[in-house]
């Protein structure tokens, strides 16, 4: 197989693993800000 | 450390510090990954493949640094209580896990051309998957003492057991000469050429920047659902 094939297939994994991770991190951190913001704005 | 012990001012240095760090990741990766794959020569033995260096190499150290940091945390939460040790070593977790997991596997893709296997029971595989399924059991024990209302002692006193585990992969290559090659990068020089090694510094710079990132938005998650949870608390009392 072509040396290639062996590079471009970790690299996707990497980066895959790596915005999965991100993207993960961030979506949980603005879903919990706004129901904390939500919270305390209803006071 | 104890600076950082109160919720509201870490908040106030971990929102910039979110941004700056996701940007400077970003920059100094796609830098790295671009030099890596364009400018640097293939290797006059690996060819090509010599390139997954540039990833695996920080995924390695990123998945090690996980669990130092969580030992770490441990300790600052067994020994001087802090109040944000447990919530940082929960946020820890999963990133070194990722790391783990992205370092097993680019290993792996590495080893099938170089090796002529996708994988050996050797000392470094091994010890490195050991630490992904450590990974797994601190992830599921820390997210049940959480469910439970516990301080997470459990999880802390498991992460500093765990920890164990982090000169045994270090020395892996060392005490068990089987397949992995032995160490390229010592603290006194390494056995690299210069023109392959240059953008590895780069993006191991720049992954570590996107972990900590990533670290700061799930603490800063944690944070925000118990302020929630203690509000809800005290509405239910009232």
């Amino acid at each position: 197989m072509n040396q290639w094939a062996f590079v471009v297939a970790a690299y996707a994994f990497a980066l895959v693993g790596t915005f999965a991770l991100l993207v993960w991190a961030y979506s949980s951190m603005r879903r919990a800000e706004a129901e904390a913001e939500k919270l305390r704005t209803r006071q | 450390m104890h600076f950082l012990a109160n919720p509201a001012r870490f908040l106030r240095i971990a929102r910039p510090a979110t941004g700056w760090l996701l940007g400077i990741g970003i920059l100094l990766t796609v830098i790295g990954i671009v030099s890596g794959l364009t400018l640097t020569p293939p290797d006059y033995l690996q060819g090509e493949t010599v390139r997954i260096m540039y990833i695996h190499v920080p995924a390695a150290w990123l998945g090690m640094l996980g669990w130092a940091s969580i030992a770490a945390a441990a300790i600052s939460q067994l020994v001087w209580r802090h109040p944000l040790a447990a919530v940082a070593g929960r946020a820890f977790a999963p990133c070194g896990a990722t790391y783990a997991a992205i370092c097993l596997i680019t290993g792996s893709i590495w080893g099938r051309p170089t090796w002529g296997t996708w994988w050996e029971w050797d000392g470094r595989l091994t010890s490195m998957l050991i630490l992904f399924f450590l990974y797994l059991g601190y992830i599921a024990l820390a997210a049940s003492e959480r469910e439970r209302g516990g301080e997470g002692r459990l999880a802390a006193l498991f992460g500093l057991v765990g920890a164990i585990n982090l000169p045994i992969i270090h020395y892996s290559v060392l005490w068990w000469r089987t397949l992995h090659q032995g160490e390229s990068i010592t603290l006194t020089g390494t056995t690299i050429a210069p023109s392959i090694l240059w953008p590895l510094p780069l993006t191991t710079l720049g992954f570590t920047c996107l972990f900590a990132a990533a670290a700061l938005m799930l603490m800063r998650a944690e944070l925000a659902q118990l302020r929630v949870e203690a509000r809800i608390r005290r509405e239910a009392r009232a």
